[in-house]
C-alpha cells in the first residue's frame, strides 16, 4: 500500500462509500475510515490530536468528506480547513452548497443562468414574495435534501396554510422563506457530476412526480454531456468554489439551461451504470491528485 | 459469514462476504435499516433514523 495517507469523514457506510474504498484500494491506497459519531475535538488545539483511527489529523494527505449529516460534516470541514488540512470539499464550497440562498447568491455573482428566488422571513412577507412570484411557485427549505419539505404552491389558499403550517411547527431554520417560480420541466431534470475541472458524465431523472430526485423514485437514464452543458456545469462549480459536486439542472422551455442546485456530498449509487463512467473512480483518482499537490 | 438475526423482527438477515463494518443494510424481512456495528463477532443494530439534516 502507497505511504499517502488518506481518510473518509462518514456517518456510516452506504453504497457510494463502499465504492470509494474499493476505488482506493484499486490504486493502491488503503483509506481510514473515521465515523463522524466517534470524532472530538479540542477546538483551542491542533491538528497533532488524534483521529478516532489512532492517526494524527495532520498526517493526512487529504480527507474525502463523506457524511450524510450535513451539519457534522460542515463542522468537520471547518474545523480541518482551520488546520490546514486538505479536503474535498473544502468547507467553503460545502458551505455554499448546503444552503440554498448561498447557492442563488454565488450563481447570481457568476452570472450563472438559474431559477429565479426570493427570501422572506416572516408570514406575511412571504406571501407577497409568492404573489409577486406568481403560481405555481415552489418554496423550500434553505437547507435539506432529498426532495424533503419542497412544496408547490398552486394558489393563495395553499401558501397561506404551508407558510402557517411552517411557522407554527417548524424551526427558526422553516422561517426563513425560499421560494423560485415552478419550472415546466419536460418531466425529468438533468442531474451532472463535476469532478475537478470535467463534467465527467451526466443523467436525466425522469418521473411522473413534479420532485424527480433518484430518492424519490425518479429513473436515471444517461445524458449525454454536450459542450454547452459542459461550460455551464463547470461555471457553476467554479461559482461555488469546485471539487466534487453534483449540479441538478431544469431545462427551461423559454430559458434553457438553469442550474437549480448543487450537492456537495453527492450520492451516484445509480448514475455509473447508465452513464458507462466509474464515477467512484474518478473521484479518487481526483482526490489522489490534490494529496499530491500539497505532499 | 454467518447469518445474523435482525434486532427488530427476529429474521435472519445475510450480509454478503464483502461487508463492512459500519455498512448499512435492510432486513428482507421487515425492511428495517440495520448497521453493522461489529463484524467480529457479527453485530447489527437499528441503523439511526434520518435526520433533519441527513442527505448530499
Amino acid at each position: 500500500m502507497n505511504k499517502m495517507r488518506v481518510a473518509l469523514l462518514v456517518t456510516h457506510l452506504r453504497a457510494e462509500e463502499k465504492l470509494l474504498i474499493e476505488a482506493f484500494q484499486a490504486r493502491g491506497f488503503q483509506p481510514d475510515i473515521l465515523l463522524d459519531r466517534q470524532i472530538t475535538f479540542d477546538l483551542t488545539a491542533g491538528s497533532e490530536q488524534r483521529t478516532p483511527s489512532g492517526a494524527a489529523w495532520r498526517d493526512y494527505d487529504v480527507i474525502l468528506e463523506r457524511c450524510v449529516s450535513t451539519s457534522r460534516g460542515l463542522y468537520l470541514l471547518a474545523v480541518l480547513n482551520a488546520w490546514g488540512i486538505r479536503t474535498i470539499n473544502s468547507h467553503a464550497a460545502a458551505a455554499t452548497c448546503a444552503d440554498k440562498l448561498l447557492t442563488t447568491l454565488a450563481l447570481a455573482s457568476a452570472g450563472v443562468p438559474q431559477p429565479s428566488a426570493r427570501v422572506a422571513f416572516d408570514d406575511e412577507s412571504a406571501l407577497d414574495i409568492i404573489g409577486q412570484i406568481g403560481y405555481p411557485a415552489v418554496l423550500k427549505p434553505v437547507t435539506g435534501s432529498w426532495g424533503r419539505l419542497l412544496a408547490r404552491i398552486n394558489d393563495r389558499d395553499s401558501a397561506e396554510a404551508i407558510i402557517e403550517h411552517r411557522q407554527t411547527l417548524g424551526g427558526y431554520q422553516h422561517h426563513v422563506y425560499y421560494a423560485q417560480p415552478y419550472v415546466n420541466k419536460p418531466g425529468r431534470d438533468i442531474r451532472a457530476f463535476v469532478v475537478g475541472d470535467e463534467t465527467i458524465c451526466a443523467i436525466y431523472r425522469t418521473s411522473p412526480h413534479w420532485i424527480t430526485n433518484t430518492a424519490r423514485g425518479g429513473q436515471a437514464a444517461n445524458c449525454p454531456v454536450t459542450p454547452e452543458l459542459d461550460a455551464l456545469c463547470l461555471r457553476a462549480a467554479a461559482a461555488v468554489g469546485g471539487g466534487v459536486l453534483a449540479l441538478d439542472l431544469f431545462e427551461d422551455p423559454e430559458r434553457g439551461l438553469l442550474v437549480n442546485e448543487i450537492n456537495h456530498t453527492m450520492e451516484f449509487r445509480n448514475s455509473s451504470a447508465p452513464t458507462g463512467v466509474n464515477i467512484a473512480a474518478r473521484v479518487a483518482d481526483y482526490a489522489l491528485r490534490q494529496a499530491e499537490v500539497v505532499v | 459469514m454467518s447469518q445474523p438475526i435482525c434486532p427488530e423482527c427476529g429474521g435472519t438477515v445475510n450480509v454478503p462476504a464483502d461487508a463492512l463494518q459500519n455498512e448499512l443494510l435492510p432486513c428482507p424481512d421487515c425492511g428495517t435499516e440495520l448497521e453493522i456495528i461489529s463484524l467480529n463477532p457479527l453485530t447489527l443494530e437499528r441503523a439511526p433514523e434520518v435526520e433533519e439534516d441527513w442527505g448530499e
